[in-house]
């Protein structure tokens, strides 16, 4: 993963007997290199990098209430929504890189932001676990994902209103990342995961990275009629899993 | 133990807008000048070619052109009686890294401030009275007024080819400008960029009200552009992924695309990136400074000698360097003395969402660039009486729609529920008809006595270093100012049509976690009197004249504009006082 260790290197440069950076002295010519010193990474579809199993069979029940089927768009979880999540917390994100995570960690005001020392994939292990034993213990002795989709809602619902807490984690935490990461999932470029098919782009009609506009900043109020192109070109060309 | 580099005339600290510019002009006038970068080297066609630049993911969501919190952060809290905590992922401005700065992943906004910001404190007091102002408001003037720096703006504008229709040419006011912006000696470089169809709206409906819209000032090019140091720009084609990215087309203003290329060829300069400056030096009289220490990105600590230093990094760590290094007394807000860390000032920023109707208006949200936008400057600085409203200040305020990236902005009506079948509907009918301005009202944050910086107790950067303290929140002036002006915002939006108007008012207190603008100001303020400022008129240290501090933590409050036009006009007033007076006389330019 050329990106994330350039990404990873160059922020975490003091850590011992890694880096990749260098400190470089530049005059007379503007440095040139015929590669990309940051290129992305496609995430390719495969088995799962972060979950277990079971893990993943309850994050493709949560994305696919998150973000539901319909006759027209497919759910979060045909989108891809839980691949993409499974590679983010595989990556930096899910262990929060690059973040100031030195304490203490004291609890502030709303308006501090963040104070956890929690990573995103501790907080996804364990908001996974604890839903499960929530259900396994109040729902008949189900797994989230065996649950009907109208009780799966019901238990999401209460959770977002603060009525169901985990012993673990912070129950309404695990939903607000459910609700950032979800949609970044379905809306993203395909590069990472998500958005199988641009479904989330075709839904909404965003032409994705066309990057010129030129013939078509002065034709007002007429829709744009193109499909969407991606970093990996267009979604007639995105690998199909399995 | 640091290793001891050869000697230069100048040491640079950051290689932003204002390093840059300070480097082109002293290596300009034959000096050895070697500038130190605490982040990468950037450039177009290796960091953000268009095949990968416009990611929202990774630049957008994830901050990958930013400074990274695990390097250096801050911490934060409201009032002097509260714990501050550490920021440990960022919210409310996004501080920059590497080389070309904020400049790289701005939205290219140009402003020029008001004739009477730079006199604010006069001005209002001669308009309203001393009375009018709240006690605790510590609002200065400049020492430095528009027309002494009026040809420096027009030098940055020239230098970027920004593009904009001029509303006043020596005096002479033009229809289709800004009728309220200070006299400009000639016309924009290049001609305002074209507006989409929600831009043209808002412009029809404001001056169906009586106001007079114009087009933003924009740094993302109408036409291609060669600039006076033979470097060119492409025009700019809206691809709508401007601010928070690079630009992959050479089409947005920055260091990169306008000034590094033609620096580079100065035999006499040198720059160095992944080494970030520790400490400014001093001789033992603590009078003078001998140079830099930095540390490379391989942990090696090396010492530059230098003549003179300039201090270009972002705001809080321009002020976190001068308490690090000992330059300066620091602010006290108890005894109201002290100079580093005082007149801290952000932005009051507020917007409001429209909702119109579905298939009757398609305002394609992802034709746009970073500063387009049709704006109103009726209710800015003091362009308005403030005197029946108990405010000051004011606000710039358009359609500034940036982008329809999807996952920023895809706004939903009140009520929708925040996921589900009926939230994933509503995205879909809104997308195209429903508009979501950047910084619809771009309002001004004055400075105050309990709005400051230090360095705090208990948390520390990677090298045991203290972090910078923030100490913010909102006034009742900001609120009130905030309240009247985003009214008068959702009137047009209103006028325009829409079905529905949610005004968003900036309220208290401070939140740390909502981004406003990456503007914050102030910290190391310019000023005419040593004892309620860290620099003079010309950006130079009063208490160590062989350091110059360029950049926005000198002004001693924010106006309702973006700052890099100011910032980069002083820039180049403060290198032409280093180039015609100081060279020849080093020392206080000041004698006060």
């Amino acid at each position: 993963m050329i990106h994330r260790r350039k990404f990873l290197l160059s922020t975490a440069i003091w850590l011992a007997g890694t880096s990749l950076t260098r400190a470089t002295v530049i005059r007379n010519d503007m440095p040139w290199d015929p590669f990309p010193s940051s290129a992305p990474q496609m995430e390719r579809p495969g088995p799962w990098q972060f979950f277990t199993a079971d893990e993943a069979r309850t994050m493709e029940a949560i994305v696919d209430r998150i973000i539901p089927p319909d006759p027209e768009t497919p759910g979060g979880k045909d989108a891809g929504c839980a691949v993409f999540i499974d590679r983010q917390l595989k990556g930096p994100y899910g262990s929060s890189e690059g973040l100031y995570m030195l304490g203490p960690f004291i609890k502030g005001t709303k308006e501090q932001g963040p104070q956890s020392s929690l990573t995103p994939a501790e907080l996804y292990r364990k908001g996974l676990a604890a839903l499960d034993t929530y259900c396994k213990v109040n729902r008949g002795g189900k797994a989230f994902a065996d649950l009907s989709t109208d009780e799966q809602d019901d238990v999401l619902k209460q959770i977002e209103a603060g009525k169901i807490k985990f012993d673990e984690v912070d129950a309404e935490g695990f939903f607000s990342a459910l609700l950032q990461n979800v949609p970044e999932g379905f809306f993203s470029d395909p590069i990472h995961g998500g958005n199988r098919d641009m479904a989330g782009w075709k839904m909404i009609g965003f032409p994705g990275i066309r990057y010129d506009y030129r013939d078509w900043v002065n034709r007002h109020n007429e829709r744009y009629p193109y499909p969407p192109v991606g970093i990996g070109g267009r979604s007639d060309w995105t690998p199909r899993k399995g | 133990m640091a290793r001891k580099l050869p000697a230069k005339d100048v040491a640079i600290i950051g290689l932003g807008w204002t390093g840059s510019i300070m480097a082109y002009e002293l290596a300009d006038a034959g000096l050895e000048v070697i500038a130190i970068e605490r982040g990468p080297w950037r450039n177009t066609p290796t960091d953000f070619p268009p095949n990968f630049a416009p990611d929202e993911l990774r630049y957008r969501i994830r901050h990958e052109l930013f400074l990274r919190p695990e390097q250096t952060t801050f911490t934060f809290r409201n009032k002097m009686d509260q714990t501050a905590l550490p920021i440990r992922t960022w919210g409310a401005f996004m501080p920059p890294n590497g080389v070309g700065g904020g400049g790289v992943h701005w939205n290219a906004e140009t402003w020029r401030f008001l004739p009477s910001d730079f006199v604010l404190r006069t001005h209002l007091t001669q308009r309203y009275g001393a009375g009018f102002l709240p006690e605790d408001m510590t609002i200065q003037d400049w020492g430095v007024t528009y027309d002494e720096i009026e040809p420096y703006y027009d030098r940055f504008e020239y230098l970027c080819g920004t593009s904009g229709q001029a509303g006043n040419i020596k005096g002479k006011i033009i229809d289709g400008g800004n009728p309220f912006e200070g006299p400009r000696s000639r016309p924009y470089p290049t001609p305002p960029q074209d507006q989409p169809f929600s831009h043209t709206l808002f412009a029809k409906a404001a001056r169906d009200l009586g106001y007079k819209p114009f087009p933003q000032p924009s740094g993302n090019l109408s036409r291609p552009y060669q600039n006076p140091l033979g470097v060119r720009l492409g025009p700019c084609t809206f691809c709508g992924f401007c601010e928070w990215f690079g630009c992959g087309n050479y089409s947005k203003a920055s260091p990169q695309t306008t000034i590094l290329p033609a620096l580079l060829r100065k035999p006499t300069f040198s720059a160095r990136d992944n080494s970030e400056v520790t400490r400014i030096n001093l001789d033992g009289t603590g009078k003078r400074a001998t140079g830099v220490t930095f540390v490379d990105a391989e942990g090696n600590e090396w010492e530059q000698p230098a003549d003179l230093v300039i201090l270009s990094a972002y705001t809080i760590f321009n002020v976190q360097l001068l308490l690090l290094s000992g330059i300066g007394k620091p602010y006290d807000p108890v005894a109201n003395a002290g100079v580093i860390g005082r007149n801290f000032s952000h932005q009051t920023i507020s917007s409001v969402d429209s909702f119109f109707e579905p298939g009757k208006f398609i305002f394609n949200p992802f034709i746009a660039s970073g500063a387009i936008g049709m704006c109103i400057d009726e209710f800015n600085g003091d362009n308005f009486d403030h005197g029946p409203h108990g405010f000051v200040g004011g606000a710039y305020m358009g359609q500034v729609q940036t982008n329809g990236r999807p996952i920023e902005t895809t706004p939903v009506p009140p009520g929708t529920p925040r996921w589900g079948a009926a939230w994933k509907k509503a995205v879909k009918e809104n997308y195209l008809s429903a508009l979501k301005p950047g910084t619809g009202v771009h309002g001004s944050m004055y400075s105050y006595r309990d709005v400051y910086m230090d360095l705090d107790p208990t948390y520390k950067d990677r090298f045991g270093r203290p972090l910078a303290r923030i100490t913010m929140d909102f006034h009742d002036n900001e609120i009130k100012q905030n309240a009247f002006l985003t009214d008068k915002f959702a009137e047009i939006f209103q006028a325009m049509g829409a079905k529905q108007v949610v005004k968003h008012y900036r309220k208290g207190p401070y939140d740390v976690t909502q981004y406003q603008t990456t503007h914050l100001c102030g910290g190391a303020i310019m000023g005419t009197d040593r004892n309620t400022s860290a620099i003079n008129r010309y950006l130079q240290c009063w208490d160590v004249p062989n350091l110059f501090v360029t950049g926005a933590s000198g002004f001693p409050q924010n106006a309702g504009y973006n700052p890099t036009g100011t910032l980069a006009a002083l820039a180049f007033w403060a290198a032409n006082a280093i180039r015609t007076h100081y060279l020849k006389n080093p020392g206080q330019l000041i004698n006060a």
